[in-house]
């Protein structure tokens, strides 16, 4: 089989590519160069840019105008298969592994040849975890991995057939920081061996300590680099300034501290207020809750904790955990085998949806295009989902129109939602309204008690900072916040405390009161990371 | 829900786009025709002549009564992302009921009483045999595509077995039921050969577009259609809603058996089966599962069916022929919404959840295999 | 009534009748499961089945050769799946209402064709000639039974094993579950999702027209408008059942075919059970299977979802 192949010249080289997509050039004329045995970082937040050019070098998109050339050669990726053969290998941020397949099946997929040849894909194998410096069953399915070793085998898979070039998208954003220098130190082998790699990232401190250069992507183009020479010359902060100003512009000074912690240039650092836990009201206490998943679910054991009034209380894991479960538990969509939930000192264990909702106990789901909206109704109808039938929206089961118009204009406006009209249809708006509309209608007609599901994820930093100072507002003014997220910045940012869950457990609780907290955290998930014993 | 300037653009775009496949698939099935030999214009004219002109319209119209009952019925279940095709043996069963026992109800009871008692018998007995089809989706996720098809066959063979053994009319030679008094059927409307199910069917029509719309419980059906993950996450009782929209969807498709036996056909032969559910299809879907928007895609079949029969006999082709134009709308219809979806956004013919419970066929294992 | 059972003329007809009523379904079943793996959902496989059983029945009667009617039959199915080919897996459009409408048409065609054509007539084909294995024939009952039939039986037999063969061993079959499983993951990895799911589609079609094929030349040697009567259906039902595992498509065919004979054995002993329970008894078994093995029904989380590359 092939050994690793490295571009003679050594380049591969973007020039003007551009992509437009219906409202939104997501590339802008982007030009930068590749160079083996380099990790060149792509830096950017969210919706600038990166994953389309990186699905274009995958040959998933086609541009609308630019070149690409490899080693000096133009070179047209009009399909995945073009991007394998001239050995551009990525590694996406969410999983391509086929979890009913064995690893060594997930593998061999793509090959040409007409018989299935194991043991020169065991040879193969061997060689690459070698490489890598990892240890990969062949023969063990795709979904008893844990994530690391996941990652492990998604690296193999982009290396399979002799590269010249690895992409990482955000590969450390379900991550613990142990599970980060792993990845580091295999990111450094590949290097050695002479390819180029190019690693994805919107945390800056990231970008400095993984790249050897560094491109910024803000609005769909290259606003800035820093070459190999300058990065190294720079030091920590002076790299920050000099990627803030190109990442934020004049806008630098007004953006402030905020920038440099939005651009994860610094360690997350509690933003809300400390509060005395001794003199708050309980509001909601789970004990002892367990839950019997469906199908491949992780079941939520034995978990028991209380959030006080004014509280936000963190929960931090690995995604697919259980945390989905335990927040429908809390909300009323699911029910557990065993345990009670409190709410308010009255037990709300068998009390559904709706009348949690009546209570005060909302539930925003991370799922905003499948379960939080119906995308096929309007903005309107979204914002009153959770009150079908009710006064003074529905009179003896007949909908007033106007009724339901005018609370739509009224959150419309409260909550800054861009939408052309309320009776748009709900999945045409951006991520980020649609998160709006979701806070917006949880939030709003007696709240006392939210539930969050990773509410920042995969949106622009505007509406990040926005979700953030809504959730601590609400806290501020007496609201209690359980907040799931994957996201250990967040995590930090906003909790008061973090309780961390690995495989439906309660692993440990950290109290957000200084430095470290999110080391503490990583520690209490790593057993999670390093996949379970066989 | 748009703007009034392209409301009016959106009302034509929809017409057209109901309109289109049935010409096509008009056309494609001349074409069809002139190849087997026979003359197409002839075939067509005929149809015409023989579905509208004198008083054929009249029996266009108590075709129509069925027919239209069949397909609320049907839309009731799609709005809410099931697949009932179990119609064939839900429209027998409940014919069944009016013909099987009416002979001898109408002999004790008086008529109107027997009237309203049969015909909520036959929902009742259409509504039943959705039972274990709804609740293998509810408990198992088992979809229901399978399950109701199998359960139409086993219902046609139950009947049949019912019309040979003890419905049977001893009097006659081959199996059939008895045949009920003229003065027991429903009377016709007022200077028409149409009798009272055709007004039975608008009612219904009306009433069903009134509620679908415009109250929470459509609302519902309509969330619970979109997607089951954001009614679970509303609050609506899924599990309820499965039973729910099934009985109600069998309850209808058995009450048009009902209205079919007692207004028109007033006795079932063993083997009789019209095919009705089948032919509705496509109208249901053409019409955007709107009660009212599908009553004129109704008549228009009705008359094609209605002159259909006699003008198959005359140009020497099957009725069975029907059947193939039908195929032919529903490919239509989707090459169409293809066409149509490619330049504007969505609006497409079926709700998401309808769609997507295919892409969740027999779901309640694939979970784990889903990340 | 024990004699009756224990008599080996009784018996080799029982058998043969189980393998006659079995074979239909299984190949039938076998397409259905190339392609459900591959994540297209063919829902026409009834008005396939038709439409090859009519051809194969025209062909073999004009022709009198039992083979090249079983050719062209499959033939007409892999035309007839051309259509869902290019609907469901180049456009993307929903594969049930296309299933349907392919179910309608072939339906509505082959009865007209043949009440045109054979209404008056109602031609028989006579018995495929038997392919008469020497030594294995000399077994008792089960020699006469099985080593003697036809030879197109022992050729759908040999395609069936290669097809199980080829699904399970080679990348070819591989890169077909891929795409029932995660199409995007066979595009990442260089495979062509439309080009592997076109296979399965006509692959699909060709033995659900051999299926049929084969139940108008050798089941029941004519045709008959609506012959199918449901099979199609049934073979979804046992590919469901069988998940993806060719050998248990056959062994459920078999039970079928079984299901089927002893109907028609029951009609020989005293207990006449009327024609109609016999017509129900299949499904009626096929639903108890259902309410009892619900929970094990697994198949490909892509089947039946168009895939367009890059789709949000």
């Amino acid at each position: 089989m092939t050994t690793l192949a490295t571009t003679t010249t050594g380049i591969i080289s973007l020039r003007e590519i551009t992509k437009a997509f219906p409202g939104v050039v997501a590339n802008d004329q982007i030009s930068l160069d590749i160079v083996s045995g380099q990790v060149h970082c792509l830096l950017g937040e969210n919706g600038a840019g990166k994953s389309t050019l990186i699905s274009i070098l995958a040959g998933m998109q086609q541009p609308d105008s630019g070149t690409i050339e490899i080693d000096g050669n133009a070179v047209a990726i009009t399909s995945p298969k073009v991007a394998v053969d001239q050995g551009i290998g990525v590694v996406h941020q969410h999983s391509t592994l086929i979890p009913a397949f064995t690893v060594l099946e997930n593998l061999m997929l793509g090959d040409p040849s007409l018989m299935l040849d194991r043991k020169q894909a065991i040879e193969r194998l061997d060689e690459l975890s070698g490489l890598l410096g990892a240890t990969i069953d062949p023969n063990a399915l795709a979904s008893e991995l844990g994530l690391g070793q996941q990652q492990q085998v998604e690296i193999a898979k982009a290396l399979w057939k002799g590269s010249r070039l690895l992409i990482l998208d955000e590969p450390t954003s379900m991550l613990t920081p142990q599970a980060i220098e792993h990845l580091a130190a295999s990111i450094n082998r590949v290097k050695a061996e002479g390819l180029a790699v190019i690693f994805i990232t919107h945390k800056l401190r990231e970008a400095y300590a993984m790249g050897d250069c560094v491109t910024v992507l803000r609005g769909g183009r290259n606003v800035g680099h820093i070459s190999v020479e300058q990065l190294a010359k720079l030091s920590e902060s002076e790299a920050q300034n000099a990627i803030l100003a190109a990442m934020f512009g004049e806008d630098l000074a007004k953006a402030g501290d905020d920038a440099a912690e939005l651009a994860g240039a610094t360690a997350a650092v509690r933003e809300t207020a400390a509060i005395d836990l001794a003199t708050r009201k309980v509001r909601l206490e789970l004990h002892d809750i367990s839950t019997r998943g469906r199908g491949g679910d992780v079941d939520v054991v034995d978990v028991s904790f209380t959030v006080h009034e004014g509280e936000i209380l963190g929960v931090a894991g690995i995604d697919g955990h259980g945390q989905s479960a335990l927040a429908e538990v809390v909300a009323g969509q699911r029910a557990s085998i065993t345990g009670t939930v409190i709410f308010d000192d009255g037990d709300i264990t068998g009390k559904g949806v709706l009348e949690r909702q009546r209570l005060g106990v909302r539930y925003v789901t991370d799922d905003r295009l499948h379960e939080g909206t119906v995308g096929s109704m309007s903005v309107a109808i979204n914002l009153v989902l959770k009150r079908i039938g009710q006064a003074p929206f529905w009179k003896f089961g007949q909908i007033d129109s106007k009724a339901v118009d005018a609370e739509a204009r009224r959150l419309i406006d409260e909550y800054d939602i861009r939408t052309p009209s309320a009776a748009t249809r709900a999945g045409t708006l951006s991520g980020g309204n649609i998160q709006k509309v979701l806070l917006a209608r949880e939030l709003t007609h007696g709240a006392r008690f939210v539930v969050v599901n990773k509410p920042t994820y995969g949106l622009d930093l505007k509406t990040v900072r926005l979700v953030r100072d809504i959730l601590i507002d609400f806290a501020a003014n007496g609201g209690a916040v359980l907040l799931l997220s994957t996201d250990l910045d967040e995590l930090v940012e906003l909790s008061n405390r973090i309780v961390v869950i690995s495989t439906g457990r309660v692993v440990g609780a950290v109290d957000n009161d200084g430095q470290g907290t999110a080391e503490r955290v990583g520690q209490f998930m790593t057993g999670a990371i390093e996949g379970r014993d066989r | 829900m748009s703007e009034n300037p392209s409301k009016m653009a959106g009302a034509m775009s929809a017409v057209a786009r109901a309109v289109i496949p049935v010409i096509l698939a008009i056309v494609v099935g001349g074409i069809i025709i002139l190849a087997m030999g026979k003359d197409p214009i002839t075939f067509y004219v005929k149809i015409f002549q023989y579905g509208l002109t004198g008083t054929n319209w009249m029996r266009s119209l108590v075709l129509m009564a069925p027919l239209l009952v069949i397909a609320v019925g049907l839309i009731v279940a799609f709005r809410g992302q099931l697949w009932n095709l179990g119609y064939g043996g839900q429209f027998l069963l409940g014919a069944v009921v009016v013909s099987g026992f009416g002979p001898a109800l109408f002999a004790v009871v008086p008529g109107p009483l027997a009237t309203i008692v049969l015909l909520l018998g036959s929902a009742v007995a259409g509504a039943v045999w959705t039972v274990v089809p709804a609740l293998l989706k509810a408990r198992y996720g088992t979809n229901e595509i399978i399950t109701s098809l199998v359960m139409s066959f086993i219902g046609a063979g139950v009947v049949n077995l019912l019309i040979k053994g003890p419905l049977k009319d001893a009097s006659q030679p081959i199996p059939q039921t008895k045949v009920l008094d003229s003065a027991d059927m429903l009377p016709d409307i007022f200077g028409t050969k149409v009798h009272l199910g055709f007004l039975l069917a608008i009612v219904i029509a009306l009433v069903f577009q009134f509620v679908l719309s415009r109250t929470s419980f459509g609302l519902r059906m309509d969330v619970f259609g979109a997607s089951a993950k954001s009614a679970n996450h509303v609050g609506i009782n899924s599990t309820g809603m499965v039973f729910l929209v099934f009985a109600l969807s069998g309850a209808l498709i058995g009450l048009a058996g009902g209205i079919d036996v007692l207004g028109h056909e007033s006795y079932q032969r063993a083997n009789w089966d019209p095919h009705y559910g089948d032919a509705v299809m496509p109208f249901v879907f053409l019409a955007r599962l709107s009660p009212v928007a599908v009553v004129p895609l109704i008549g228009f079949y009705s008359v094609l069916a209605t002159g259909g029969i006699l003008a198959a006999q005359q140009t020497g082709l099957n009725v069975d022929f029907l059947l193939v134009i039908v195929g032919l709308i529903l490919i239509f219809m989707t090459i169409t919404e293809f066409v149509t979806t490619r330049r504007a956004l969505g609006q497409s013919y079926m709700p998401v959840g309808l769609k997507r419970s295919v892409t969740g066929l027999f779901d309640s294992i694939t979970r784990r295999s889903n990340r | 009534m024990s004699d009756l059972l224990l008599n080996p003329t009784f018996l080799t007809a029982f058998i043969v009748a189980a393998i006659a009523a079995s074979m239909p379904l299984m190949l039938a079943a076998i397409g259905e499961t190339i392609g459900e793996q591959a994540g297209v959902l063919n829902l026409g496989v009834e008005g396939i089945m038709l439409i090859g059983a009519y051809t194969a029945f025209v062909t073999t009667l004009s022709t009198g050769n039992f083979w090249v009617g079983l050719l062209v039959g499959s033939l007409a199915g892999v035309l007839s799946s051309v259509v869902m080919l290019v609907l469901n897996v180049w456009l993307g459009l929903n594969q049930i209402v296309i299933g349907l409408a392919v179910t309608l048409i072939g339906e509505g065609i082959t009865s007209v064709l043949y009440l045109q054509n054979f209404a008056k007539t109602s031609p028989g084909l006579g018995v495929a000639p038997s392919f008469d294995i020497p030594l294995l024939s000399g077994i008792p009952v089960v020699g006469k039974a099985v080593f003697q039939q036809s030879g197109i039986f022992w050729f759908c037999i040999l395609l069936a094993v290669v097809v199980a063969w080829m699904l399970i061993k080679t990348n070819w079959g591989l890169s077909i579950r891929a795409a029932g499983q995660k199409p995007s993951s066979l595009d990442a990895a260089g495979g062509s999702v439309t080009r592997v799911r076109s296979q399965a589609v006509l692959i699909a079609g060709a033995f659900a027209g051999l299926g049929g094929a084969y139940l108008a030349l050798i089941t029941t040697s004519t045709f008959t408008p609506f012959m199918v009567n449901g099979l199609g259906y049934v073979a979804i039902v046992i590919t469901m059942l069988s998940r993806g595992r060719v050998l248990w498509v056959a062994l459920t065919s078999l039970l079928y075919g079984v299901t089927v004979a002893v109907g028609t054995a029951l009609q020989l002993t005293a207990l006449s059970l009327p024609a109609d329970v016999i017509k129900m008894l299949p499904f009626i078994v096929v639903m108890i299977t259902l309410v009892l093995f619900s929970r094990t029904t697994v198949v490909p989380p892509a089947l039946a979802a168009p895939y367009t590359r890059g789709a949000r």
